[in-house]
């Protein structure tokens, strides 16, 4: 058969045609597949009951100076303490120089009486001790992690032993003088 | 042809028998009428003014007996409550407080408490269902979180339900105890009439008339039952619309590739 | 068919070693497929997608679902509820359970219309009937999970079923309760079970298309592929094809996803289980209704009837056998059916045989729906004796009395005369 020029041209434009509808299907095909992944990815993310408990409100007004209480907020304990007018001279006397994670104490409180912090230790996720009268408060009066021996301070801050960081702070406000939102 | 025919016939039959449900109700009861519910529809949603009166029906009239206990405080926030108008609200009520330091749950022999909080579920009238079947002389309050999709026509009947107590027509045998209701199985219900005129006060100004208030609680019941229906409706428009379009242009394809076979 | 060159490095090391791609390339690719299949050959493939979407939307349930009877109905809730797109997810499992049933009939009656369980293609057919097995406890047992009122009175008088059994009934029903009711040791153990037999399916499902693809699909015509004019590649004819019927199932699905979730669904499973209540009407997914029906059908007097049989069989026992029967006798088809003609478009009498058929079984479908009494009774037993006379006597007869109508001389030959009379693409 002979095909002349310009039953070539149409062709190649039928052939465009054709290429256009088939490259926009499947594109449109591609955003279909993944907005209905979507879904399944989102449905692991937590869950409204899980975000319901994202953050914890408690009255600490039965705390007393020198005293910490533990709470429970997203599954890991919060340490809040309220410290005593020395521990807040140690932990704002100490030389920033000094420090392996240097941080001021005025960086990690919002009330120099109440210190809030994550009570899980940095180096490998421990629970550090101190919380209670009797217990190990390490080398400097603050806490003191029994897994690989991590020394903190009375800022939580990381001073002795293998944790490479100082306790987390988490977000927390107060809404009066003695109940904190944490979360 | 015949054969064509009947096979429109039998395709016809199918889809009528399809959707004329297959199940039969249970009992002998009275049709509920059909009403326009603001959630019906491709396009329904909530009417959020009227949630929150129906929030307040069950709260003053239902809530005496019946728990709604798949609904946590929290959820009122969809209704359009703020989060310090449900933490009123659920601090109005007390939950129990679990163990103490010491360890204790009771103190006194009374349950130690604590004020309700945005994650507790909304307090049931009862602690038990046999404590609430001994409050109810046997017959147990169900629980109405569900309710319109727990019942044929569930919003339909929830709605005739409490607007149909009447007396009973002479002869029709009511056992002791019992109230008449066409519209219930069998006809007779072991709850009295639980709305009067008036018995709620409406911040609103929505004259609490019984039909008002049952229509009001029914779109509650509605909204707890089934609280994805609005993001449900609005996401399957969407899916919808997209897939008839692709559809169409698959149908573009698959035409232009098979018409390379002639 | 050609062995395919692979030109990536990387695709031709993997292939020589281990040659997935030439087997995807012939078996998903060049496969060659009749050219006159129509869209009731789409079914199959849908299928294979619906069991996908199963899987997965299961496997996400799972995760958020916790198997305890005093816990499943509220953690169903929570999924509802709390979980990201939970109610999607879910409402897709629910109706899909539907829809895989809906399309698995049409993909049987496509195959009990065309004739394809007759020879080469017996065993693509029963490992088809083992697969529709296989779903129907996979649906049973998922139905249990919520621990609604139906399903916990569908377990419980679907278990009971097997206490018929002769000497072993009670003990064997005790077995399946894993007690002495239905209770949490029988919802833990369904629940195993119901995410086991998915992959059974997938595995069935494999066997299914190695027969299929040894002889190739039917084709509406029934007669066999002659030569290459009768074939054509599976992509992209096929693939663009399955693609839009899916594309238009999809319409379908999410339709009742979207805007009837509860359509196919009992109200009484919005209510927690109560071992202690038994709702008005107890009644199967639909699915299983026509089954139901056949159950029911058989009289309670059939001890009469038979005189010597309830000796080995007692009374309760013939409806379970006649149920298991209904299903299990579709295996024998290929050898009850003794017509050598598969389409029932060049077989005039079973052509209204098959419909009277199709229709009987939609009519014991209401009557399974209805209270096993009065008239609907006597119409359950009458479709149950026709459903039993098809498969046993007129199938067989009509074979051998009834004159066919000349089959074309090939597949390509008929396509042409089709389309050229009736100007109807090639695939109508």
């Amino acid at each position: 058969m002979v095909t002349t020029s310009q039953d070539k041209k149409k062709e190649t434009v039928d052939d465009t045609k054709r290429d256009f509808l088939l490259y926009s299907t499947y594109t449109v095909g591609a955003v279909g597949a993944l907005a209905a992944a979507w879904p399944f990815i989102d449905s692991m993310n937590p869950s409204k009951d899980v975000l319901a408990l994202a953050s914890t409100e408690l009255d600490l007004s039965s705390v007393e100076e020198g005293q910490s209480i533990t709470a429970m907020w997203r599954g890991k304990p919060v340490f809040i303490r309220k410290r005593t007018a020395d521990e807040i001279k140690l932990a704002k006397s100490i030389k920033l120089s000094e420090l392996k994670d240097p941080q001021s104490d005025g960086d990690r409180v919002q009330k120099d009486q109440w210190l809030v912090l994550v009570g899980i230790c940095t180096h490998l996720g421990c629970i550090p001790s101190g919380q209670k009268g009797g217990d190990v408060k390490g080398d400097f009066n603050g806490w003191f992690c029994p897994c690989h021996g991590s020394h903190y301070d009375t800022s939580g801050r990381i001073r002795k032993g293998p944790a490479p960081k100082n306790l987390d702070v988490p977000p927390y406000r107060f809404t009066n003088e003695t109940n904190i939102i944490i979360g | 042809m015949l054969r064509h025919k009947f096979i429109i016939f039998f395709a016809a039959a199918t889809i009528s028998g399809f959707f004329s449900n297959v199940v039969n109700s249970a009992g002998v009861a009275v049709k509920p009428g059909e009403e326009a519910w603001t959630t019906n529809g491709v396009f329904g949603s909530f009417d959020r003014k009227q949630l929150k009166r129906g929030w307040q029906v069950y709260n003053e009239v239902c809530a005496g007996c019946h728990s709604i206990r798949l609904i946590y405080y929290r959820n009122l926030a969809e209704m359009g409550f703020s989060p310090n108008e449900i933490k009123k609200i659920a601090g109005s009520v007390e939950v129990p407080a679990g163990p103490n330091e010491d360890g204790e749950t009771h103190k006194d022999d009374e349950p130690i408490m604590r004020p309700g909080k945005a994650f507790d579920r909304v307090v049931s009238p009862y602690a038990n269902k046999i404590a609430a079947r001994v409050a109810n002389g046997g017959a147990l309050p169900p629980d109405l979180s569900l309710m319109t999709k727990a019942r044929i026509n569930g919003a339909n009947y929830v709605h005739a339900l409490l607007t149909g107590f009447k007396e009973a027509p002479s002869g029709f045998k009511l056992s002791d105890g019992m109230h008449y209701n066409p519209y219930y199985p069998g006809g007779q219900i072991a709850m009295a009439a639980p709305l009067s005129a008036e018995a709620v006060e409406y911040s609103d100004g929505t004259k609490a008339t019984v039909e008002q208030m049952s229509k009001d609680v029914t779109a509650f019941l509605i909204w707890t039952a089934e609280p994805e229906l609005e993001e449900r409706k609005r996401l399957g428009i969407k899916v919808i619309f997209f897939l008839i379009i692709f559809t169409a242009m698959l149908f573009a394809v698959k035409r232009q590739i098979w018409s390379r076979l002639k | 068919m050609t062995k395919p060159t692979w030109k990536n490095p990387v695709v031709k090391w993997i292939d020589h070693r281990l040659p997935i791609f030439t087997f995807i390339d012939h078996s998903a690719i060049q496969h060659p497929t009749p050219r006159n299949l129509n869209y009731f050959w789409n079914f199959g493939s849908l299928l294979g997608f619906i069991l996908v979407v199963m899987i997965a939307s299961g496997i996400i349930l799972s995760m958020n679902y916790t198997a305890n009877a005093s816990l499943a109905f509220d953690s169903v809730e929570r999924i509802m509820r709390d979980v990201n797109y939970g109610w999607l997810i879910r409402y897709v499992h629910m109706n899909g359970a539907s829809m895989f049933f809906i399309v698995v009939y049409l993909h049987i009656f496509r195959g009990l219309y065309y004739g394809s369980y007759k020879q080469p293609r017996e065993l693509l057919w029963i490992i088809g009937i083992l697969i529709f097995l296989t779903m129907m406890a996979t649906a049973f047992l998922g139905y249990v999970l919520p621990w609604g009122q139906m399903s916990f009175w569908g377990a419980t008088v679907i278990t009971n079923l097997f206490s018929v059994i002769p000497f072993f009934g009670d003990t064997i029903v005790t077995w399946l309760w894993s007690g002495f009711s239905v209770d949490n040791p029988t919802l833990n153990k369904f629940f195993s079970l119901h995410y086991l037999l998915p992959f059974i399916i997938f595995g069935l499902v494999f066997i299914h298309l190695w027969a299929l693809h040894t002889h190739g699909s039917n084709n509406p015509t029934g007669i066999d592929v002659k030569g290459d004019k009768d074939e054509i590649p599976f992509h992209p004819y096929y693939t663009v094809k399955d693609a839009f019927g899916l594309g238009f199932f999809l319409v379908i699905f999410l339709g009742f996803v979207f805007f009837a979730p509860n359509f196919f669904g009992e109200p009484d499973n919005y209510i927690e289980a109560n071992p202690l209540v038994t709702p008005p009407h107890i009644v199967p997914e639909w699915y299983f209704l026509p089954y139901y029906a056949i159950l029911r059908a058989v009289p309670d007097n059939f001890i009469d009837v038979w005189g010597w049989l309830p000796v080995i069989i007692p009374a309760k026992t013939a409806g379970v056998i006649c149920m298991f029967a209904s299903i299990l006798l579709l295996a024998a088809l290929p050898w009850l059916d003794t017509s050598k003609v598969r389409s029932a478009n060049y077989r005039p009498t079973y052509f209204w045989l098959y419909w009277i058929f199709l229709i009987n079984t939609i009519i014991l479908g209401f009557v399974g729906a209805k209270p096993a009494e009065g008239a609907w009774l006597l119409i359950g037993r009458l479709s149950t004796l026709y459903y039993f006379l098809h498969l046993l006597v007129l199938i067989p007869l009509v074979g051998r009395f009834e004159k066919t109508k000349p089959l074309p001389d090939s597949i390509s030959s008929s396509v042409i005369s089709v389309s050229t009379k009736d100007e109807e693409p090639a695939n109508a």
